[in-house]
C-alpha cells in the first residue's frame, strides 16, 4: 500500500575497510544477508584472499606510526571512538535488531561496547606499568623489561557477538600499539562495517584497523598462514579448526591466541591480560659505572 | 679563553612586537563563594579577600575566606557524598565522571590558561602549553585507574580512605589541583581542597566545571582561604587523609599536628636540587637544561635545579653560554606570548627573593643578572646567577624559590655526588653526561625522588613524583601515586 | 658580497673531541623557537628581512637560458606593485647558466651563486670539481656552493674532506664559498656538528645544510646544531661564518621561525644577508603574500603573484 507522498529511503551499501578507505571487495563477489523471515537486509562483500593480502600490507604500513604514538595519544583515540559510538547508539541498536538480537539485549550490548572502549582507553598508559619490570640482576647492570607490540594481528571475530565481541578483541590489540586485520562475524557483519565508519571518524590512522567481511571457511587459512602477520586471534571453532590454524600459524611462528570460551558480556570479557596477549617482552642491559 | 672577547650581541636590531593573549574570551566574576555540596555558598562570617594580578597589581576578583564553620560544612558535605552515592557507585562509572572532567578541561583550555596567567603571573605560553594540558592529562590518567585498582596492588584488596583534605600551592595552581583531586576521586574518596591564597581563580573555575560535569554534589568541595583555613582542615576530626604541597616548614607543622591521629598524610615540600654537568655532556643542551631547571616558571618550582654543579674543566664554557642564553630570556607581561619569565607571584615572595639576593652578596658571592628591561609596576626579578659560592653559603643551602641559581664547580664524580647529597632536601636532581654508565651510577647514588638525566623538569601523569628526606613523603603520579589514596588490606 | 680572509693556518683538528649533541634536547629548544609569536611591525620587518636573504634558486636538469632569465627577472621584480621591497640576495644556478644569469642581472647588487663540485652528488674527481669551480668563477659567479664528499666523511676520512674544501676555497679566488654538508645523508646531529666544525676549519665562508635534492633537506634542528657550531667557532677564533639552510623552507611562517632561532642563537650581527641566506624557490611568493596581507588586512591568493 503506497502513499504518493511516502519517502523512498536510501539503502546503505556495506563495503569493507582497508587502509582507511572503504573499497568493495576486489573479487566483486557478495553474499546476501537475510533476516529471520528470509528478506534481504544487505549485500555483504564476500572478501577474497587478495583483500586480505591488501589489508595486511596496509596494517604493516601503519605499525610504525601507531606503535610509535604515545600511550596517551592512543588512550585519547580510544576514548574518542567511545564518544562517537555513544553518539551512534541508535544506529547500532537498529543493526543488531535487524540481525536477530532483541532490542533490550541490543541496547545493553551497545552500552557495554562503549564502556569496554573506555575500559581499554584507560589501560593505554598503565599496562606498561603493571607488566614491566626492573630486574635486579647480580651484576653491575641496569636491567629492565618492557612490553612492545607484536605488530600485525589477524583476527577472526566471534561469530555470535556482532559488536561487543568484535570490539572486545580489537581494543586490547590496538591500545597496545598493534594493527589488525579482522574478519567480521559471517552471520552478523553489519556492526563491523558501521564500526569501521566510527573508527574512521575517530582519528584512528588508516591501516590500524582493517575490517573484512566474507566466508570464514574460505578465508581462515589466509588469516592463519600469511607470513607477514605476527599473531592470530580466533574466537570460535572446534578442535579441528583450531588445530589447522595452529599448524598453519607455525610456519612463521605466529603467536596463536585462542579466545574460544571467552564470555564477552560482563567483566570477564575485559582484562589487561588481553592486551598482554599481543605484546612481546624486551629486556635491555646497561652497565652502571664510571 | 677570554670570556669577554668575541661577544655576541642580542639586544639591538630586530625585536619582537608585543603579542598579547586576548582576554575577551574569558569570564572572571567579581566575587566567588565557597563550592560546597555542589553549590556556591557564601562564607558564614561573610569575609572575603582579594586576589590580584601580580604583573599589574590590579585586583581581579574577591574570594571567600572560609572560617571554621565553613570547613566543617565542607567536610560534612564530603562525608555525606562519600557515604552516599560515591562509595556505592560502580568504579567504572566513577571513572567516567573523571574522564568528563578531563574532557571538559580540554574544551575550556584557553580560558583556564589565560586566567592562570592573570592570577598567578606565569607566562601564558607555560599555562597554555604545559600547565593546562598536563592537568587534563592527570584527570585522564587517573580516570582510567578507577576500575583497575586490583591490578595495582598485587595480592591485596584496597579500600578508599574516606574524606581527603588537600592543600595546594600557588606555583602550578590548576595542575596541583589536578594532581590532588584526580587520584583521590579515582580511588573512591571525596575531597575538600583549598587553593593557595594568591591563586584561587582557576580552582573556582574548576568548581564551575565540576558542577557542569554533573559530579554528584559534595564529591569535590573547594574552599578558599589562608593559612588558618588550612590548619582547620588539617585538624578537622572527620578527615581521613591530608595531602599538602608547600614549604618544608609548614609541612613539619602539619606532620606534628597529625601525630597521634589515625590520619594518613602525604607531603610534597621544598627542594634545593643539584643539576650536575659533567665535562662529557652535550653542553649546549645541558645549558638549556639549566635554564629549564631554574628560570622557567620564575624558579617557582619545588624541584627547581637551583644549584648548578659543573665539572671544572667545562665551567667557563658553561657559564659563558648560560649568560648568553640568559640575555635572550624575555621577562615581562605574562599574557604576552613571547614572555619567558613572568611576574613573581606576590610582593611577599619578591621580598623573600630580594633578601636572598642581598644575603648572597653580603656573603661575598658574585652576582650576575641579565640585562633585560622589566616593567615599572608589578613584581619582577631578572634571571640571576651567583658564582664564588660553596656549600656553606646560605644561598646554596636554603630554598629561594625564585629565578636565582647558585653555581659551584667540582672535579671528580665522587665530589659531585657528595655535594649533591649534602642537603636536608631530596626532591630532585639532574645529571648531564653523554655516558650511559655514568648516568646510572649517578642516578643510583643521588638521594632524591626524581632524577632527570640529560633533561630537567619533565612531568607526566604516569611518572611518580615526590621527595626523600625533608622534601616530603609520598609520591604523586603514576601507579605509585595510588598508594596515597587507598587503604591496602590482606 | 663579503670577502673573508683565509686564516693563516688551516689544519685538521681532532674531530673526536667535538661536543656531543642530544637530539631530544635540540628538538625541545627548537619547539621553543616555534612558539614565538611574531606580530605587527616585527612581522613586517621579519618578512622583509627574509626576502633580502633569499637565494632564488633553479637547479633542474631541464633548466634553460630562458628559465634562468625568467628567474633573474623575478629577482629584479619581485612584486612591483609593492613599494619598498628589498631585493633578494642572490640567484643560484648551475655553472653553465652563470653567464646567462650575470648578463640578465646586469650590474645590479644581486649575487650570482653557482653550485659546483659535481653538485648534488659530489661523485667526481678532484680535478673535475676544481675545474668546475674555476669555470663558474670565470663566468661571473661571486659565490660558490660546493658539496662535501659524504662517502668519505661517513667512512671517517676527514682529511680527504678537509683537503677538498681547502682546495675548492683556493679555486674560488675572491668568490665566497658555501660548503653544503647534505645533512639529510649524515644521519645524526653529532655528525652534523662534526662536519660543521670540519668545514669551518677548512675554509668555508658559509656552511649550508642541503642540496635540496633529497629528503630531508633543511630542518630547524639541523640548522640549530650548525648555528651552535658557528657560534663556538666565533668564540674560539673571532671569525664569523655564515649559515644557509636550503630546501624545505616553503612558507613565510617557517622562515620567520628560522629568524627567531638565528637571533636567539647568534644575535644581531648575523641578521643580514651577508651572514644568513635561505636557499628557496617558492618562499618568496609566500612572503610577498604575507606582506600584502599585513598591508591590506586581507588574506591573499597565489593568483596575484608572478610565478617565474
Amino acid at each position: 500500500m503506497s502513499n504518493a507522498a511516502a519517502r523512498v529511503p536510501v539503502e546503505k551499501t556495506y563495503k569493507i575497510y582497508i587502509g582507511g578507505k572503504f573499497p568493495r571487495t576486489e573479487s566483486g563477489r557478495f553474499f546476501a544477508l537475510q533476516d529471520h523471515k528470509g528478506a534481504v537486509i544487505a549485500n555483504i562483500c564476500r572478501g577474497s584472499r587478495k583483500d586480505f593480502r591488501n589489508a595486511v600490507v596496509a596494517a604493516r604500513g601503519a605499525v610504525s606510526g601507531w606503535s610509535g604514538a604515545t600511550a596517551y595519544l592512543r588512550g585519547q583515540i580510544l576514548y574518542r571512538i567511545a564518544e562517537l559510538l555513544e553518539g551512534r547508539h541508535d544506529q547500532f541498536v537498529t543493526e543488531l535488531v535487524l540481525q536477530g538480537v532483541s532490542k533490550r539485549k541490543a541496547k545493553n550490548e551497545v552500552n557495554a561496547t562503549v564502556d569496554r572502549l573506555i575500559y581499554y582507553a584507560g589501560w593505554a598508559d598503565k599496562y606498561q606499568q603493571v607488566f614491566s619490570s626492573v630486574n635486579p640482576v647480580a651484576s653491575s647492570h641496569f636491567n629492565f623489561s618492557v612490553l612492545e607490540p607484536t605488530g600485525v594481528v589477524s583476527m577472526l571475530a566471534p561469530e555470535e557477538s556482532g559488536l561487543l565481541g568484535l570490539v572486545s578483541n580489537i581494543a586490547p590489540a590496538i591500545v597496545g600499539g598493534n594493527t589488525c586485520v579482522v574478519l567480521a562475524s559471517e552471520s552478523m557483519p553489519l556492526c563491523a562495517i558501521s564500526f569501521a565508519e566510527v573508527l574512521h571518524a575517530s582519528d584512528v590512522p588508516g591501516g590500524v584497523v582493517n575490517i573484512l567481511t566474507g566466508f570464514r571457511e574460505e578465508l581462515t587459512t589466509h588469516f592463519a598462514s600469511h607470513m607477514d602477520v605476527n599473531a592470530i586471534v580466533y574466537c570460535d571453532g572446534d578442535v579441528d579448526v583450531a588445530t589447522s590454524v595452529q599448524i598453519e600459524a607455525a610456519e612463521n611462528m605466529k603467536r596463536v591466541i585462542s579466545r574460544v570460551d571467552a564470555e564477552w558480556v560482563g567483566d570477564n570479557g575485559q582484562s589487561p591480560y588481553f592486551i598482554r596477549d599481543t605484546q612481546e617482552t624486551k629486556t635491555t642491559w646497561h652497565p652502571i659505572g664510571g | 679563553m677570554d670570556s669577554q672577547s668575541n661577544k655576541l650581541a642580542f639586544n639591538d636590531g630586530w625585536q619582537y612586537a608585543p603579542a598579547p593573549e586576548s582576554t575577551d574570551h574569558i569570564q572572571i566574576d567579581d566575587k566567588y563563594d565557597l563550592f560546597i555540596g555542589g553549590e556556591f555558598v557564601a562564607p558564614e562570617e561573610g569575609r572575603y579577600f582579594e586576589t590580584i594580578n601580580p604583573a599589574t597589581e590590579a585586583t581581579l576578583s574577591s574570594v571567600a575566606m572560609a572560617g571554621d564553620a565553613d570547613i566543617d560544612r565542607a567536610v560534612k558535605a564530603a562525608r555525606k557524598a562519600y557515604n552516599g552515592p560515591w562509595s556505592k557507585m560502580k568504579a567504572s562509572e566513577r571513572g567516567k565522571y573523571i574522564f568528563r572532567i578531563a574532557r571538559m578541561l580540554q574544551e575550556r583550555a584557553r580560558e583556564f590558561a589565560t586566567i592562570e596567567s592573570l592570577d598567578g603571573g606565569k607566562p601564558i605560553r607555560e599555562s597554555r602549553d604545559i600547565d593546562i594540558p598536563l592537568a587534563a592529562a592527570h584527570f585522564f590518567y587517573y580516570a582510567g585507574w578507577a576500575d583497575k585498582l586490583a591490578y595495582a596492588f598485587p595480592g591485596r584488596n584496597t579500600r578508599s580512605l574516606g574524606v581527603a583534605a588537600q592543600i595546594i600551592p600557588w606555583n602550578f595552581p590548576l595542575l596541583m589541583a589536578a594532581w590532588k583531586i584526580a587520584p583521590a576521586l579515582a580511588c573512591g574518596n571525596t575531597v575538600v581542597l583549598k587553593p593557595a591564597e594568591t591563586t584561587p581563580l582557576t580552582a573556582m573555575k574548576l568548581a564551575e566545571l565540576i558542577q557542569d560535569v554533573g559530579l554528584p554534589p559534595g564529591v569535590v568541595n573547594i574552599v578558599t582561604g589562608a593559612g588558618e583555613t588550612g590548619a582547620t582542615m588539617v585538624n578537622h576530626l572527620d578527615v581521613d587523609k591530608i595531602a599538602f604541597t608547600g614549604s618544608t616548614s609548614v609541612g613539619r607543622i602539619i606532620q606534628k599536628s597529625l601525630a597521634g591521629t589515625k590520619k594518613k598524610y602525604t607531603l610534597e615540600l621544598g627542594g634545593k636540587a643539584a643539576n650536575i654537568i659533567f665535562e662529557d655532556a652535550a653542553i649546549d643542551q645541558a645549558v638549556e637544561g639549566i635554564v629549564n631547571g631554574i628560570f622557567f616558571n620564575q624558579g617557582h618550582v619545588c624541584c627547581a635545579g637551583s644549584r648548578l654543579l659543573v665539572q671544572e674543566s667545562v665551567a667557563d664554557e658553561v657559564i659563558q653560554k648560560l649568560r648568553d642564553r640568559m640575555e635572550t630570556l624575555i621577562v615581562g607581561d605574562p599574557l604576552d606570548k613571547n614572555t619567558d619569565i613572568g611576574a613573581i607571584n606576590s610582593a611577599e615572595q619578591l621580598d623573600t627573593i630580594h633578601s636572598y639576593l642581598k644575603i648572597g652578596q653580603d656573603e661575598g658571592a658574585e652576582m650576575y643578572q641579565s640585562s633585560c628591561e622589566i616593567p615599572a609596576s608589578g613584581y619582577w626579578c631578572r634571571p640571576t646567577i651567583f658564582t664564588g659560592v660553596s656549600q656553606s653559603n646560605r644561598i646554596v643551602q636554603e630554598e629561594i624559590f625564585g629565578p636565582v641559581l647558585a653555581i659551584q664547580t667540582f672535579r671528580t664524580l665522587e665530589e659531585g655526588l657528595t655535594k649533591a647529597n649534602n642537603t636536608p632536601y631530596g626532591l630532585s636532581g639532574g645529571v648531564w653526561t653523554d655516558k650511559g654508565a655514568k648516568i646510572f651510577k649517578v642516578t643510583q647514588a643521588i638521594r632524591a625522588g626524581v632524577i632527570w638525566a640529560n633533561t630537567f623538569n619533565k612531568f607526566d601523569p604516569t611518572s611518580p613524583f615526590g621527595g626523600y628526606k625533608e622534601s616530603g613523603v609520598g609520591r604523586e603520579g603514576g601507579l605509585h601515586g595510588l598508594d596515597a589514596y587507598v587503604r591496602v588490606e590482606a | 658580497m663579503s670577502v673573508s680572509v683565509l686564516p693563516t693556518t688551516t689544519r685538521l683538528l681532532d674531530l673526536s673531541g667535538v661536543v656531543p649533541v642530544d637530539e631530544v634536547g635540540v628538538n625541545e629548544r627548537v619547539a621553543r623557537f616555534q612558539s614565538r609569536s611574531i606580530k605587527k611591525e616585527s612581522k613586517i620587518e621579519a618578512l622583509k628581512l627574509v626576502l633580502s636573504m633569499i637565494d632564488l634558486t633553479t637547479l633542474e636538469g631541464q633548466d634553460t637560458p630562458g628559465k634562468v632569465r625568467q628567474l633573474c627577472q623575478k629577482a629584479i621584480h619581485l612584486h612591483d606593485s609593492m613599494p619598498d621591497l628589498p631585493h633578494v640576495a642572490a640567484v643560484c644556478v648551475y655553472p653553465t647558466m652563470v653567464g646567462i644569469a650575470r648578463k640578465a642581472l646586469g650590474d645590479r647588487d644581486i649575487n650570482v651563486a653557482s653550485v659546483a663540485t659535481a653538485f648534488p652528488s659530489g661523485m667526481s674527481s678532484r680535478e673535475v670539481k676544481l675545474q668546475e669551480t674555476h669555470t663558474a668563477v670565470a663566468e661571473g659567479a661571486n659565490e660558490i656552493d660546493m658539496v662535501i664528499s659524504r662517502g668519505a666523511f661517513l667512512q671517517g676520512d676527514y682529511s680527504f674532506v678537509f683537503d677538498e674544501i681547502a682546495a675548492v676555497k683556493e679555486a674560488c679566488g675572491d668568490a665566497h664559498l658555501k660548503v653544503i654538508l647534505e645533512t639529510g645523508e649524515l644521519g645524526t646531529l653529532d655528525r652534523v656538528r662534526r662536519a660543521s666544525v670540519l668545514a669551518m676549519h677548512a675554509g668555508a665562508d658559509f656552511i649550508k645544510t642541503s642540496t635540496g635534492k633529497i629528503q630531508p633537506a633543511a630542518t630547524m634542528p639541523v640548522t640549530f646544531v650548525m648555528l651552535k657550531a658557528i657560534r663556538d667557532f666565533y668564540r674560539e677564533t673571532g671569525r664569523m661564518i655564515g649559515m644557509k639552510p636550503a630546501g624545505g623552507i616553503s612558507g613565510a611562517k617557517l622562515a620567520i621561525h628560522y629568524l627567531v632561532m638565528l637571533r636567539e642563537t647568534l644575535g644581531n650581527a648575523w641578521m643580514t644577508p651577508e651572514w644568513f641566506r635561505f636557499g628557496a624557490s617558492s618562499l618568496a611568493n609566500d612572503v610577498l603574500m604575507q606582506l600584502q596581507k599585513q598591508a591590506t588586512g586581507v588574506y591573499q591568493s597565489p593568483d596575484y603573484f608572478s610565478k617565474d
